[in-house]
């Protein structure tokens, strides 16, 4: 990756922070960090021109970025909605009323779990699993923001206030 | 109300911004690490008080802690790890959520005495990824007060002890709360559990001697070094030390955390909780976390919530995440819904639980969708079973377990729904 590169400077320079908490020659444990960064910076996903970015920031042959990126669920390796929305359905939200909750919002957003709006603004995530946050069930998770105890009112109201 | 409440692990409900420096030092935070730091307090004194207090592990095996501990290589070359278990991803399970909220210090503290102890000068925290929100930055703000008053880094105090902690954050699997595939995911690989032998006190993270142990386990060994392992013993129940932060979920009517002693009642943990909601009858309860068996209404309702009163009636402690259901709850849909989570989360290494996993959740679907025949339940009986026990980690386990005990306890129950789908489908085609 001689000069060039794709992740802006200030993505390098917090990946390298993440790096420094390892041995030396460790750097590998800093890919979960730096794949975080980037798919941040890049509005949600990871292309492989950035994963490949990514796998020179750390000096890694760049399969070993793309088996984390395909592993880990929070990681996205195809263009999704700038706002992710991720509804609990495991067994305490299923108990009170998270699947109705997840198919109510595939309604009004006309939108099945997995797919994006056409506008780009939401992103459901697949049928989510437990985000421990089970005695406030039923949950969902807004771009890392948990609310609790919800309603399918409140549900509307938090995702009908997400930015364009 | 019978049950008393009792804050180790979580802070007093009295205390302002519990999570801040100032107020766990109020409670008397840090201070056996401080005894540390100033030479009075030795490692082999911390070791023994853990042993001598019965500690358990919290994380759903129930290791005794201190035993756990005396694995690591005695004067092992440098560097050995602490790692501790924020992953949290048990279904029905959300204490350590708020250990990392609202009392982070007294995971930090009990951290360094847990690595002192063992002879550790570096910790991380693998936390979950989908605590970035709030758990995480908190956890991180208390770190830095930590080390801006001298508790964490290099040469601190007289004793002149290293303790270096850093946080990290995972990216969403359940596999990585596996202390093995936790430890591959630290190495920023995918989390796919190893084989054991070698166990991490002889060959962990980066091939070092590793500890990996649960946030509340941790954060219940500061107590223990400032109230005495005989008064940590004596808030338990016999072979089960101290407390236990319940989370009670589903059909309640107050579903919260509950910080308990071991050995609470059921009956009286329910009633703490409000009751089954909506004044309806109890069904069944799972009593730690969706891997343990289920339990129906009259066996749990003479439950004491302690290792061995719950594994006596075929269950388990587990993570004390206690989920409740009430008598509208279908069984089969739970079931289908819980064997949805261990088929989206095998980690897909072993075979029988890569396809096991996968055909119990679709013959589950098959019996709502009226698919099914009556040979079905021994069939599906049969998948589990030879998932259990023939794979390199308990996630297989813990996908045959929910199967087991279902059909166990509620039999007659899918039986109906099988027949009752099955003369539909007659009844359409008559
Ligand atoms: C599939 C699977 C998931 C697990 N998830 C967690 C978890 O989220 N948190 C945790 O502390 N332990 C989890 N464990 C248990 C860990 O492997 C390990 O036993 C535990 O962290 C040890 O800590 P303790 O001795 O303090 O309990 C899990 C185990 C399995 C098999
Ligand atoms: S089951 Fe939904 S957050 Fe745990």
């Amino acid at each position: 990756m001689a000069g060039k590169t794709l992740l802006p400077v200030r993505s390098r320079a917090a990946i390298q922070e993440s790096a420094a908490r390892f041995p030396p020659g460790r750097q590998r444990s800093a890919v979960l960090d730096a794949l975080r960064l980037a798919q941040e910076e890049n509005g949600g996903w990871l292309s492989v021109p950035l994963m490949d970015a990514v796998a020179g920031e750390l000096e890694l042959p760049p399969i070993q970025v793309y088996e984390v990126a395909t592993f880990y669920s929070m990681f996205e390796v195809r263009p999704v909605g700038r706002h992710c929305v991720s509804v609990c359905t495991n067994i305490s939200c299923w108990l009170r009323g998270g699947g109705e909750l997840l198919a109510h919002l595939e309604n009004r957003l006309g939108i099945g779990a997995g797919e994006s709006t056409a506008d780009g603004r939401i992103y459901l995530k697949k049928e989510e699993e437990c985000l421990a946050a089970c005695t406030g069930a039923p949950m969902m998770m807004v771009d890392h923001r948990y609310y609790e105890h919800l309603s399918t009112e409140d549900a509307d109201r938090i995702v009908g206030e997400l930015k364009r | 109300m019978s049950m008393p409440l009792v804050h180790l692990c979580m802070p007093p409900p009295e205390a302002e911004k519990p999570w801040l420096l100032e107020s766990y030092r109020k409670r008397g935070g840090y201070s056996s690490w401080s005894r540390v730091l100033d030479g009075k307090l030795k490692a082999a004194e911390i070791l023994r008080a853990v042993k001598d207090s019965g500690l358990r592990g919290r994380g759903g095996a129930g290791f005794p802690t201190g035993l756990k501990w005396s694995f690591m290589p005695s004067d092992c070359e440098q560097p050995s790890y602490l790692v501790c278990n924020s992953d949290e991803s048990e279904p029905g399970t959300c204490h350590d959520r708020d250990i990392l909220r609202y009392n982070p210090h007294v995971l930090i503290e009990g951290m360094a005495l847990a690595a002192y102890a063992m002879g550790a000068s570096v910790g991380y925290n693998y936390i979950r990824g989908e605590f970035l929100g709030e758990p995480v930055p908190r956890f991180l703000a208390a770190l830095e007060e930590a080390r801006a008053a001298g508790l964490i880094g290099r040469g601190l105090g007289k004793a002149k002890v290293d303790f270096e902690l850093h946080p990290f954050v995972g990216a969403g699997a359940y596999i990585c709360g596996e202390e093995t595939g936790l430890l591959e995911s630290l190495e920023g690989k995918p989390g796919k559990p190893r084989f054991k032998p070698p166990f991490p006190a002889q060959s962990g993270l980066y091939g070092r001697p590793t500890t990996v142990n649960n946030t509340q386990t941790l954060a219940s060994v500061p107590a223990i070094l400032q109230n005495g392992s005989e008064w940590f013993k004596a808030l338990g129940a016999p072979n089960s030390a101290g407390t236990m932060i319940y989370s009670v979920s589903g059909h309640v009517e107050r579903p919260g955390n509950y910080e308990a002693p071991l050995g609470v009642s059921f009956n009286d943990l329910l009633e703490h909780a409000g009751g089954v909601w909506k004044g309806r009858q109890l069904k069944a309860v799972i009593p730690g976390g969706s891997s343990v068996p289920v339990l129906p209404a009259e066996i749990i309702r003479e439950c004491a919530m302690d290792y061995d009163s719950l594994s006596k009636a075929g269950s388990a402690l587990g993570t004390g995440a206690v989920i409740v259901m009430d008598e509208t709850t279908c069984m089969v849909s739970a079931l289908r819904r819980i064997a949805r989570f261990y088929y989206a989360e095998s980690c897909g290494q072993c075979t029988p639980c890569r396809e096991g996993t996968g055909w119990l959740y679709r013959m589950l679907t098959r019996m709502l969708e009226g698919r099914a025949q009556a040979a079905d339940l021994d069939l599906l009986l049969n998948v589990a079973n030879n998932i259990e026990g023939h794979t390199i980690c308990a996630l297989g386990d813990a996908a045959a377990w929910p199967v087991q005990s279902f059909l166990k306890h509620f039999r007659p129950e899918f039986e109906a729904k099988i027949r009752s789908s099955a003369s539909q489908r007659e009844a359409a085609y008559a």
